[in-house]
């Protein structure tokens, strides 16, 4: 009798005993999110294989057939579809990797220009940021779209500002350097210049950590950044032949070109996401508390060093997280592009979704990248907000 | 046990609710349960669907499929049209939101085969030409290297386009917008240099959008093969046949002499084939598993195959386009219907 009752509370039955429901729950939870995930996939084979529509990833080796106006490796119409899609994730990445840097310094500058004493600065900052957060982005893109292809004149009677530089409403056009070792050497010399800033920057702080002595980084590291390509362009012969746009029949060939397409979804989408970036970093001063500026302006810091070294480095770790969601949203938003005709990568996708009729199989490659973009972004995000976070004792 | 019950579950599930779009069968029993077609059509291309300024759709492409639903359903105004763009159409043929896609679309294999689609005969043979600015002073298609091209994207336009300029060792830079409007916008603001599409498409831009439409050429270059007509998806073979029919009867009803005006004289005819097509003889429409007046309805709704073409896109219409090849076969053009019988 003893031994039986023992028994039983060593052992209750595995419904009674609150770890074994759960175990039961999870394992039910898991079974029917599996079932309904087989039942759609199973389904959706079943009526792909009854209307006789061709499925699988096969088409990505045939040739595309169609043109992509602007691709940053080799492509034409005799490539694959496969190659395509490289294609056109390639000018996603470009759209969006611009666009952040630019939407990153904007928003920055127009979010402290909002705090700004100045009032007519103040107010200016304050309208941009209404204006453009407010109004739908496909509008704004189809407005900058308009605007260049409208406002600007024919190649033909393309503004010319500059001798070799033209704007038209096919673009805008700049002179490319000839081949030639002097400009690798300066484009080597600006890499180097650089990493040469950064690393002085390093053992600037590093040093006045130590010693409390400043150094002159600053100006240093933009001597570098300038000098060395110079320094570069002259050892490799100081090479001036340039590539220059010149008139054919349609349009400008040699030197390089701005489509009116890339120039209006990188303006719209970057102009866009300032706008909130702008706002985030105005919360972001604003959380650090005004005694941190007075505590550094009664040291007898300057206004600029108080901005620099006590209020940034403090905001930032307000600043960061939202942002991450902004650069995420950039990316996103980049799909756009398909309403005025940048090839990305979901505008060469839907092509290719068409021509071939493939819809799941091009929907999937969407969602497979975009999420791969997005995370990647996340975690780079997210070890730099480590970095930055509240080091505690 | 509950996992295996829910297995079990699972898998009658799957069985029984498995939800397919119509098939065999089905589309036409679909129509009659709804009282309504559904027809895909252009989101407003002047002379092949476009809604006027009350919304009224009109041109060739909804007049078939006004002919469908009179066939059909003895009611030429049953018809709800949807409009898609060039990318969305297969997709809505597919899945089942439409019944009929009507949308200038061009007969190719891989749309016969692989997208699960099938042709129901011709009602419109294009093809495929470039429209230039006058002022560029250019008088043939080999003379645009280096152009500019504005074209809309998931066409065969824009393989033909790359075929074209490959074949002939041409360069090209193309500017590919989805929305029919947009890419007209862009080719009128001189984005590009040249605008392609079916030549029929080109006059009805060129009539309907264009600030002037005298400053506009359509190149003398025809670069490909467009034949277009209606869609309906694989595995239903009843109702392709009923759409190929109705496409039939339209072309024979004017080869025949069968007019909108005289259709009820045409009733008392002697002509074998018109009373077998009329159903004054029955049998047609029982084979076709309609009423024997489908084609009667269909010629009252709409007219014939050349009283379209006239109201919708002839010379007296803004496109003034000639019959040419769409001209019966009697007459030297490519319109030729199987024999009723």
């Amino acid at each position: 009798m003893a031994v039986e009752t023992r028994d039983d509370r060593a052992r209750p039955s595995l419904w009674n005993d609150p770890n074994g429901r759960a175990v039961i729950y999870q394992i039910l939870l898991i079974a029917l999110v599996l079932g309904v995930a087989w039942y759609l996939v199973s389904n959706t084979l079943a009526n792909l294989e009854r209307q006789q529509i061709a499925s699988g990833f096969g088409f990505l080796d045939r040739e595309s057939g169609f043109q992509i106006s602007e691709s940053l490796v080799p492509y034409a119409a005799s490539d694959t579809y496969g190659r395509a899609f490289v294609v056109g994730l390639l000018n996603t990445f470009k759209v969006a990797v611009i666009g952040i840097v630019i939407a990153t310094v904007l928003g920055t500058v127009i979010g402290i220009a909002r705090l700004s004493s100045n009032w007519l600065v103040a107010k200016l900052a304050s309208s941009y940021v209404e204006v453009l957060r407010n109004i739908p982005l496909l509008l704004q893109l189809f407005f900058w779209y308009g605007a260049i292809t409208v406002s600007l004149p024919h190649p033909r009677d393309a503004l010319n500002p500059v001798d070799g530089v033209f704007l038209s409403n096919r673009g805008f056009k700049v002179p490319l350097p000839e081949p030639h070792i002097g400009f690798t050497l300066l484009a080597v010399g600006l890499v180097a210049g650089l990493v040469g800033a950064w690393a002085v920057g390093r053992w600037a702080e590093a040093r006045r950590n130590r010693t409390g002595q400043p150094f002159p980084s600053l100006g240093v590291g933009a001597g570098l950044i300038v000098g060395l390509p110079i320094l570069g362009w002259l050892v490799g012969g100081a090479p001036t032949a340039l590539d220059m746009p010149e008139l054919g029949r349609f349009r400008f060939t040699g030197g390089m070109t701005l489509t009116p397409e890339f120039a209006a979804l990188l303006f719209g989408l970057s102009t866009y996401t300032a706008s909130f970036i702008a706002e985030i970093v105005r919360s972001g001063i604003l959380a650090v508390n005004w005694g941190q500026s007075e505590a550094g302006l009664s040291l007898g810091l300057s206004r600029g060093t108080v901005l620099r070294l006590i209020v940034l480095p403090q905001a930032l770790r307000v600043i960061v997280p939202p942002t991450t969601s902004q650069y995420l949203n950039l990316t996103k938003n980049s799909s756009l592009a398909v309403a005025i005709g940048y090839p990305d990568l979901v505008h060469v996708g839907n092509t290719t979704l068409n021509q071939t009729g493939q819809a799941i199989e091009a929907i999937s490659i969407f969602m497979a990248v975009y999420l791969s973009i997005s995370l990647a972004i996340s975690y780079v995000m997210n070890r730099y907000n480590e970095r930055i976070a509240l080091v505690e004792r | 046990m509950t996992i295996r019950m829910l297995i079990a579950a699972g898998a009658a599930l799957a069985a029984t609710g498995t939800v397919v779009p119509a098939l065999a069968g089905e589309s036409l029993d679909a129509v009659r349960e709804r009282g309504s077609l559904i027809c895909g059509v252009n989101t407003g291309l002047s002379g092949f669907s476009a809604p006027d300024s009350e919304g009224v759709w009109a041109g060739l492409d909804v007049d078939v499929c006004k002919a469908v639903a009179a066939a059909i359903l003895g009611d030429g105004e049953a018809v709800e049209f949807i409009p898609s763009t060039a990318q969305q159409r297969f997709t809505m043929l597919q899945s089942g939101e439409i019944d009929v896609l009507s949308r200038n679309t061009t007969w190719t294999l891989t749309r016969d085969t692989a997208l699960g689609l099938n042709f129901a005969g011709v009602t419109f043979y294009d093809g495929q030409g470039f429209m230039v600015p006058a002022e560029l002073g250019v008088t043939s298609a080999l003379e645009l290297d280096g152009a500019t091209v504005c074209v809309q994207p998931g066409t065969t336009t824009e393989l033909n386009l790359a075929d074209y300029f490959r074949a002939n060792e041409m360069e090209f830079d193309a500017v590919v917008i989805e929305s029919f409007e947009e890419v007209n916008a862009a080719y009128f603001a001189g984005r590009c240099d040249v605008y392609t599409t079916d030549a029929s498409g080109l006059a009805s831009v060129r009539a309907t959008t264009a600030p002037n439409p005298a400053d506009h050429v359509i190149l003398p270059e025809i670069i490909s093969k467009e034949p277009l007509g209606p869609v309906v998806r694989h595995g239903d073979d009843e109702f392709l046949d009923i759409v190929k029919w109705v496409v039939f009867a339209l072309i024979e009803a004017e080869e025949k002499g069968i007019t909108q005006a005289n259709l009820d004289e045409m009733l008392e005819s002697t002509d074998p084939a018109v009373q077998r097509l009329l159903g004054v003889t029955e049998g047609m429409g029982e084979a076709l598993g309609l009423s024997e007046s489908w084609a009667y309805d269909a010629i009252a709704a709409v007219g014939n195959y050349g009283e379209i073409f006239d109201r919708n896109v002839g010379p007296e219409t803004a496109l003034g386009l000639e019959r040419g090849v769409n001209d019966l076969w009697t007459r030297g053009g490519l319109m030729y219907a199987m024999p009723a019988r």
